[in-house]
């Protein structure tokens, strides 16, 4: 007998009678002013939120904030003028120097101001770098206010059966609290995570 | 309508004044009492040890003891709740069941039961509320700082109806004391600790007495206060309101 | 040494205790406050106890889906019945890919399993990625915690391990400047290794992808940067559906550490384009445990530690007096079940006070199955020849009415006459409290006075 075919015998063997799956809960307890609260929430665990009209005011705040010759990379080709966009030739260990990615998310989760990112959003056609959001030393996402929801039910919901290979929650930046239960932000990720608000 | 009352072993043998004042509570309360007098021990302490098997005889005594009464009421919300949990006896489970169903740990049967509303007790004094495990998580006489639902007390419910105490707050309202039965000899160190740490919460906002539904708790508690010397005394909750 | 003479060394710096009792306890007040700003946690709580409850029921068919769809999307998927399996699929792993040193992100499987002391053995170089979980490590300790590995090290110790191991400036006790010179230090790591291992928070048996939580970063950072990304699971950790993880991703963290979601919540699917991923399902005890009735919805744990943290005892005698991977109110249902005579100890370190269950975010009824553990124990002869002989004298005491009269007039009385019969260092109740002072009379003795028999 193989070690699958012992596990799967003594787990039938041994496990009890089936019950049926409970409902899924809903929740109302985040539907309401889901821009105040999402920054609230994001902020209170260590990321920001910067309200923008248009990707223009995103240019403008990286040209002041990541000046040459500090590393920017984006998969935002409107970007283009203020980030790397022809970077995903590069292996992942090619992106060990950057210092800000931008990069676009598909919505934003109000009650613990999470990301959902897909792989298909880290980088362009088939040449995707799951290390993007991990790798830079900051990390800021691009969301229209308009993808929000509520909670992690709404989440899922949307997300429902989509075919992706890899798919991350990003909620504010890497951090510990390891020592001494003392918060530290940016432990082997970016030291901050930003999220653009664009309003159009 | 009868009211059998069980004094728990460690309470006869040491705290008579707690089962007198549960008794004289009683009565005054318009309740006919009676007291079965071949009644000896629930069998927690074997039980908790992992001895429940042993137990049997001891249940096999309280169906005997207690059959016949409409409400049995022990001065212990621990004692209580080991009946309800695990009455097992050797013959007749379904009278047992019957039992388990009319046991009652004092503030519970005064609030639900007689439905106490007002008190003639006064007792002009500082006073904290240890939350004992057993009677709070085991049989939810007041509710849980762990769970999100709507707080109430029954014990508090009662104190509030005493002149003259002032309750006074903790910073944790119901951590445990650390007696745990066979626990605060088995893991001597861990117990004694856990017994300084309730004392310093009470003393810290000024308790006069500290009291509570279990007078094993409170025992464990006054042992640590005696070796400190402290002049904060314990007094289980049965005896204030009786005063 | 057994928990109690552990608890008691643990004991012996008061000051250490406290401090360990109260950093806890700060985590428990977050998980309350986290917990208290949902209305809805505690039907959240019930959900998620009956999805993991239809798991345990169907367990061996979702083992199956998850197999066939992990199987389509391109991962190797590999079953171990046992931790001596598990270590040797790693190993044989890294034999075929010609790589002797790897990274690895927390798993509590591979702690349980003793991974890295068997790799070390096979010459295999493993650094823990996790900062509690590298800290312990350099240290050449367990981690006293399943979420917060080094919940029991002060930073000036850690200052202390990090000058000798990282080169930190000599009383450099800041956290700030000591992450960031693990950070360094673990990112060459990271760049360098071209395999990681990473444990699995769930797995989803509809889809064939797995989730993997950190508030670091560095599962992902390990696995995004190796050729190839190992992750270890028990057989448990399986969920029916992906929409299911909104009511544990919801839970989980909020449990732990009051945070409403872990930084990252990673959901591995397919191996990305030249990267190969395995995928162990580990038994290692779990369907023996699934077979007791009393016991099996101890599997229902996602690791959250809230049952640690609230726990009085594990406060006050630090995750080490466990002797078991898992320590604390968790631990002391699990560990006798993979080995009873070892683990014997565990079951009795609980006062049974009931707040673990309170908050366990899928209701394991932790405080109940000590309880039963302890009856299971006796029963399978744990129990020492002298507890047996006292529990015997004492019930036979108890059962006899007559006898139980007059043992207690005369230890009251022998106690009144010579305390120094109770009051001594041979009783452990007097090393720290006063003995109850004998009252002249029982209350039966007062009743058959004051009242008509």
């Amino acid at each position: 007998m193989t070690s699958r075919e012992k596990i799967l015998a003594a787990v039938r063997q041994n496990q009890p009678a089936a019950s049926s799956l409970p409902p899924m809960p809903t929740s109302t307890t985040f539907d309401e002013q889901p821009l105040e609260r999402f920054e609230t929430i994001l902020t209170g665990i260590g990321g920001r939120v910067i309200h923008v009209a248009d990707l223009g005011e995103v240019s403008r705040y990286v040209e002041v904030h990541y000046p040459h010759p500090l590393r920017v990379i984006t998969t935002l080709p409107e970007l283009a003028g203020v980030a790397e966009t022809n970077w995903t030739a590069y292996t992942p260990h090619g992106l060990a120097d950057v210092e800000l990615a931008i990069i676009r998310a598909h919505f934003g989760v109000v009650e613990n101001g999470a990301v959902w990112l897909t792989e298909a959003l880290l980088g362009q056609g088939d040449a995707l770098v799951r290390a993007v959001p991990f790798i830079p030393q900051h990390l800021a996402v691009v969301l229209n206010q308009a993808d929000l929801v509520p909670t992690m039910h709404h989440a899922y919901a949307r997300i429902g059966h989509e075919n992706y290979n890899y798919g991350v929650f990003v909620a504010g930046p890497s951090k510990t609290a390891d020592i001494e239960q003392s918060l530290v932000l940016g432990a082997h990720g970016p030291k901050t995570m930003t999220v653009f608000l664009v309003s159009l | 309508m009868t009211v059998g009352l069980f004094i728990p072993c460690y309470v006869d043998q040491f705290y008579p004044q707690v089962a007198i004042a549960t008794l004289e509570l009683l009565e005054k309360l318009g309740q006919t009492v009676v007291f079965p007098t071949g009644q000896t021990c629930c069998g927690q302490p074997m039980a908790n040890s992992g001895f429940e098997h042993l137990t049997h005889t001891l249940s096999n005594r309280f169906v005997e003891q207690f059959g016949g009464v409409d409400y049995i009421v022990s001065p212990s919300g621990s004692c209580a709740l080991h009946l309800k949990e695990h009455l097992h006896v050797t013959h007749d489970q379904a009278k047992a069941g019957q039992v388990q169903q009319r046991v009652y740990e004092l503030t519970e049967f005064l609030t639900d039961i007689v439905q106490v509303n007002t008190l003639s007790a006064n007792f002009p004094h500082r006073v904290g509320l240890h939350q004992s495990c057993h009677g709070q998580r085991g049989l939810h006489i007041a509710q849980m700082s762990e769970l999100v639902a709507p707080p109430f007390s029954k014990p508090v419910e009662l104190l509030n109806m005493v002149t003259g105490l002032e309750l006074i707050s903790l910073d944790r309202p119901d951590e445990c004391c650390g007696f745990g039965g066979t626990f605060c000899v088995l893991e001597e160190a861990v117990s004694a600790k856990m017994g300084k740490d309730r004392i310093a919460d009470h003393l810290r906002h000024g308790a006069e007495f500290i009291t509570g539904v279990d007078m094993s708790c409170l025992m464990h508690l006054e042992g640590v206060l005696r070796r400190q010397g402290s002049k904060t005394n314990v007094v289980h909750i049965a005896e204030i309101l009786n005063s | 040494m057994n928990h109690p003479e552990l608890a008691e060394q643990f004991n012996r710096d008061e000051a250490r205790v406290d401090w360990h009792d109260e950093t806890l306890w700060f985590v428990r007040q977050k998980r309350d406050k986290a917990a208290h700003s949902l209305p809805e946690w505690e039907t959240l709580r019930e959900t998620a106890s009956q999805i993991k409850h239809n798991v345990l029921g169907n367990l061996a068919d979702y083992l199956v889906q998850f197999e066939q769809n992990a199987l389509a999307n391109g991962v190797q998927v590999h079953w171990a019945t046992n931790a001596a399996e598990h270590n040797q699929l790693v190993h044989q792993i890294l034999l075929d890919n010609q790589v002797d040193r790897m990274v690895k992100s927390k798993s509590m499987l591979t702690e349980e399993c003793h991974l890295n002391d068997y790799l070390a053995q096979q010459g295999i170089d493993v650094i823990d990625s996790d900062l509690g979980e590298r800290i312990v490590q350099l240290a050449g300790e367990a981690p006293s915690h399943i979420v917060l590995p080094c919940i029991h090290w002060k930073k000036e110790e850690i200052g202390a391990l990090f000058h000798q191991h990282l080169g930190t400036e000599a009383g450099c006790a800041d956290p700030q400047i000591l992450t960031g010179a693990a950070r360094l230090h673990l990112r060459d790591t990271f760049l360098t290794r071209r395999l990681a291992l990473t444990g699995v928070n769930f797995a989803i048996a509809e889809t064939g992808e797995f989730v993997v939580c950190t508030n670091e970063g560095n599962a992902d950072m390990g696995v995004h940067l190796a050729d190839v990304h190992i992750a270890s699971m028990g057989i448990e950790k399986i969920i029916p559906r992906r929409e299911h993880l909104g009511v544990f991703l919801r839970l989980l963290t909020r449990s732990a550490t009051g945070q409403p979601i872990t930084t990252y919540s990673s959901h591995f699917r397919r191996p990305r384009p030249g990267q190969t991923m395995h995928l162990i399902l580990v038994d290692n005890g779990r369907s023996v445990q699934l077979g007791r009735d009393d016991f099996r919805n101890s599997l229902k744990c996602i690791r959250c530690g809230a049952c640690m943290n609230t726990c009085p005892v594990y406060r006050r005698s630090g995750g080490h007096s466990y002797q078991s991977a898992v320590a604390g109110p968790i631990g002391a249902i699990l560990a006798p079940n993979l080995d009873m005579t070892k683990h014997a100890d565990l079951p009795f370190a609980s006062t049974l006070c009931g707040s673990c269950t309170n908050v366990c975010p899928v209701k394991i009824d932790i405080h109940q199955q000590l309880y039963k553990w302890r009856q299971v124990l006796t029963q399978e002869g744990q129990a020492t020849t002298a507890k047996t002989v006292s529990m015997q004298a004492m019930n036979a005491v108890l059962s006899n009415r007559g006898l139980y009269s007059l043992a207690g007039r005369v230890g009251r009385q022998l106690m009144r006459w010579f305390p120094a019969l109770v009051s001594n260092k041979l009783n452990p109740w007097y090393t720290h409290r006063e003995m109850p002072e004998p009252p002249k009379e029982s209350f039966g003795e007062w009743y058959a006075k004051h009242r008509k028999p």
